[in-house]
């Protein structure tokens, strides 16, 4: 079953041409890794599933996605909408300068949410992984986690709208390795419950997390500008034992550039 | 720098000149706090010199009368309160409105061309806006609603105040509003909130304690702001404490003032003309302090982001 | 949609989730609110200047130049502005001279040579709440000290007195913003300097003082454009605040700057805007209209300075 359907996307940035001509089909409850160089798009990409590409107002996005069948970008759609049902988070942990109870409760407070309060907070942050190091403290300020910290946070805010999609932009870049073995762990966790789209620019944990992956190149166009192409898309194991493309390959051992 | 080896010890003319310019801006930095410095002291002294003067009982008496002795100080803080208060209410919806708009909602295009509007409604001196509380704001909406308001009034004053610290706090709430990261503009949206709850319950809150420091350098730019009140709220020889804000009164600066344009022929009792320095001593540090508040808001904001 | 089931499948109701179903009225209120504000603020603006306009056009049109020209005269009908403009000019000329370069020299000082020491940092705050002091007490400032104790160099109530006046009111300004336009270099630009072997002053004159030059003129013009406005301090630096004054004999510029009486146009202003007749408000009007032309073009060049700064930049 497809969560999303991509066909021919392509973005802009006023009349630059980030992204060219990717199709992609993403799977209900996988994880798809987008890897690549740096400026290839992959966040852009990932942007343009919730809409986020609408707040930049140089960004032009042509071509269609799907989210189980429904254009995304007709003209009904509401990104707002959109946004409550396919989460977000971001390579910089950006909790909000309140409580970390504040934090989590901030979406479903927005969305008119009317159950218990109080139990949507706990059971996110159990979620996330962060209960048991936050439970005494969940009228502190967010900032007075540690990085890795305030992204299960980030994570549990997410989730605490009940999305279907979670959409995760390099989440762990800025944190060690032990926090960064955490996020993963927790990613493995949620998989039963979210399709997870991550990009990341550590090809080990896009082997260790992936179900399928996406690599993505930055080729010269006609007019000599830098466009960003999807260039193999398979499942995980394949794309790092057999790829089909070279330039794959070069990536993926190390040999790129 | 090392000067160990012979051939290292670099160029003493080029040494020399190092150490002249150096001298040069050392100077200036002195100079300029000891003029600085110097304010403080020309008050100091000849308000110590005024207390010295006075029967101290006058400074609790009815009205501020400087020329017959009466330096009753409720009269000219309570009035400078009163103004600064509608000065308030007249420039923080305003002010902060503007803002929010300018940050969080203008086009680029939209901003470029309100932005120097704004640079220039604050270019604007208190002399025109006096002025025109006195020839426009009395007459032409005061008199309307308020059919009893006097020609020099309070209101008219703290209108025209407000309307001039409105860029203020405008420009200064603005710069917090948009010092926020951006980060959290799109972790809120991210989330599904709209622009508005984006603006209003995630960058404003944010931004607060800067937006706080903008209201209180308002607040001071209000308390000590003169030639309005002088124009507008009546710079005569002294008043009674007022109540109503439709009658004519003066504030601490409207006294200073009404002192200053008599400086050379000030007649009266004892104390008469250093009673100025007095109360500018009095305005000092009431702007002073909350100009010390409000930069502890702006130091909590930055260490934050 | 928080609720805790899951997403429905099929397409339809996907759809019906997804679509903007309601009419966002809260969002359109706040937009509505906070454009009101604006427009409410501009159109202060734009009723000031159409005021001014109107009450001050017949002074215009029927003297014309002659508004300009003329000196004081307790006869509204033949009133100038001449002896308000040219000591308006003065006071600049010495704002510019005394507060310029020793406020930039300051800040120089301050950003670039000083340590960063608990006394650098006293300094510096406490020249920000200079700034913030009102400005009828530099007045008395300038009264006690320029007026009255250096009465044998500024000879009491002169030009060089109110000048000065002006001059100490400006320059922690002047000096903050020369500090921002510094602090805006970025330090990698010092670093690079230092690497090939630059002195300090060589780094500061040749690769901070060009970067921070437009920030700095800026500044300076628009705080030129401030003082030019003030006119709260010079009623106690001895600006004359009467109908009429007379310049001493035998009148060169210099005499007039060290011997005469003076005033300025805001001066005039708050002159003209108290007296009782009804003829004073039209020649007050015109008065404000020729004091904000000037500071129009004052900020305008201001603005032309940064703009053209950042296009370069960009
Ligand atoms: N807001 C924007 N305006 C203009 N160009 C942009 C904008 N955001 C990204 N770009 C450009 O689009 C291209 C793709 O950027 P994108 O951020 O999607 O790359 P990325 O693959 O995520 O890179 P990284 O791995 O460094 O995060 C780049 O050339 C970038 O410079
Ligand atoms: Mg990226």
């Amino acid at each position: 079953m497809n969560v999303f359907s991509v066909h021919d996307l392509n973005v802009y940035y006023s009349d630059f041409h980030a992204v060219r001509d990717v199709s992609v089909d993403v799977k209900e409850h996988e994880i798809t890794a987008f890897i690549g160089p740096s400026g290839c798009g992959k966040s852009t990409v990932l942007r343009c599933f919730n809409r986020m590409n609408d707040l930049i107002e140089t960004a032009r996005v042509e071509g269609e996605i799907k989210y189980h069948g429904v254009d995304l970008y007709g003209g009904e759609v509401d990104p707002v909408q959109v946004r409550r049902h396919i989460g977000m988070v971001f390579q910089k942990p950006n909790p909000f300068p309140k409580s970390i109870y504040d934090n989590v409760a901030f979406g479903p407070r927005i969305a008119g949410f009317k159950g218990n309060l109080d139990e949507l907070v706990e059971s996110s942050l159990e979620r996330a992984a962060l209960w048991d190091e936050v439970k005494d403290i969940l009228d502190q300020s967010a900032f007075a986690l540690s990085g890795g910290q305030q992204q299960r946070l980030c994570i549990a805010r997410a989730i605490a709208t009940s999305p279907d999609v979670l959409l995760m932009d390099e989440p762990a870049s800025a944190l060690d390795p032990i926090a960064t073995l955490r996020i993963e762990e927790l990613m493995h966790e949620l998989k039963g419950e979210y399709t997870i789209i991550i990009v990341t620019h550590n090809m080990q944990q896009a082997a260790r997390v992936s179900d399928r992956t996406a690599f993505f190149n930055v080729s010269l166009n006609e007019q000599g500008q830098r466009t960003g192409q999807l260039v193999e898309f398979d499942e995980t194991g394949l794309i790092f034992t057999n790829p089909k493309e070279t330039a794959t390959e070069d990536y993926i051992t190390g040999r790129f550039g | 720098m090392t000067t160990a080896a012979l051939d290292l010890s670099g160029d003493p003319k080029r040494k020399r000149r190092e150490r002249r310019v150096r001298i040069l801006f050392q100077s200036a930095a002195v100079f300029s706090i000891v003029v600085s410095a110097a304010i403080v002291f020309s008050l100091i002294g000849r308000a110590i010199g005024f207390l010295l003067e006075i029967d101290l009982s006058q400074l609790w008496a009815d009205g501020w009368f400087p020329r017959r002795g009466r330096f009753d100080l409720r009269t000219i803080v309570w009035h400078t309160l009163v103004v600064s208060a509608i000065a308030m209410v007249v420039a923080t919806p305003l002010g902060l409105g503007a803002s929010v708009y300018l940050s969080e909602y203008a086009s680029p295009r939209a901003r470029r061309v309100l932005k120097p509007i704004l640079e220039v409604l604050a270019g604007i001196p208190s002399v025109v806006l006096g002025f025109f509380a006195l020839k426009f704001i009395t007459p032409n909406i005061l008199t309307t609603f308020f059919p009893g308001t006097q020609q020099s009034n309070l209101l008219a004053a703290g209108i025209g105040v407000g309307i001039l610290i409105i860029p203020l706090v405008a420009s200064v709430s603005e710069d917090a509003m948009r010092a926020v990261p951006i980060a959290l503009r799109e972790a809120s949206y991210g989330l599904g909130a709209q622009k508005w709850r984006t603006s209003l319950s995630v960058v404003f809150p944010a931004a607060l304690s800067g937006i706080v420091a903008s209201l209180i350098l308002g607040l001071s730019r209000a308390i000590g702001e003169t030639m309005v009140v002088a124009i507008a709220a009546g710079a005569t020889g002294g008043s009674l404490l007022q109540v109503n804000p439709l009658n004519g009164g003066q504030t601490m600066t409207g006294a200073m003032a009404s002192l200053a344009i008599g400086s050379d022929q000030v007649v009266g009792e004892a104390g008469t003309f250093d009673s100025l320095f007095f109360v500018g001593l009095l305005l000092f540090f009431m702007t002073l302090a909350l100009n010390i508040f409000s930069e502890r808001f702006v130091k909590r904001f930055r260490q934050r982001y | 949609m928080a609720t805790r089931s899951k997403m429905p499948t099929t397409s339809d109701l996907v759809k019906a989730s997804i679509s903007g179903k309601k009419t966002d009225f809260v969002g359109i209120a706040v937009a509505f609110i906070l454009l009101l504000t604006v427009f409410v603020s501009l159109g202060i603006l734009i009723t000031l200047l159409a005021d001014m306009l109107i009450k001050g056009w017949s002074v215009f049109a029927d003297r014309g130049w002659d508004f300009i020209s003329s000196p004081l005269s307790p006869d509204p009908e033949k009133a100038g502005l001449s002896q308000a403009i040219f000591g308006s000019l003065i006071l600049m000329v010495f704002v510019v001279i005394v507060a310029f370069p020793l406020g930039v020299g300051a800040a120089i000082y301050l950003e670039e040579y000083a340590k960063d020491t608990r006394m650098t940092r006293f300094i510096v705050a406490n020249m920000r709440n200079l700034a913030g002091v009102p400005s009828i007490v530099y007045g008395l400032l300038g009264f006690a000290v320029f007026v009255q104790l250096l009465s044998g160099i500024t000879n009491g109530r002169t030009l060089i007195s109110g000048g000065l006046t002006l001059a100490v009111l400006v320059l922690p300004i002047m000096m903050i913003t020369a500090s921002e336009a510094l602090r805006a270099v970025p330090d990698a630009l010092r670093q690079a300097s230092y690497g090939v072997g630059a002195t300090k002053w060589e780094t500061i004159r040749h690769h901070v003082l060009p970067v921070a030059t437009p920030a700095i003129l800026t500044g300076s013009v628009l705080t030129v454009a401030r003082a030019f406005g003030e006119s709260a301090p010079l009623l106690l630096a001895g600006a004359v605040l009467s109908n009429f004054f007379s310049a001493p004999a035998g009148t060169g510029v210099v005499t007039l700057v060290t011997e005469g009486d003076y005033t300025a146009l805001p001066i005039v202003v708050f002159n003209w805007a108290r007296q009782p007749q009804k003829e004073f408000v039209a020649i007050t009007a015109a008065g404000i209209v020729v004091l904000l032309v000037i500071l129009l073009l004052v900020n305008g060049v201001a603005i032309y300075l940064r703009d053209r700064a950042s296009r370069r930049a960009a």
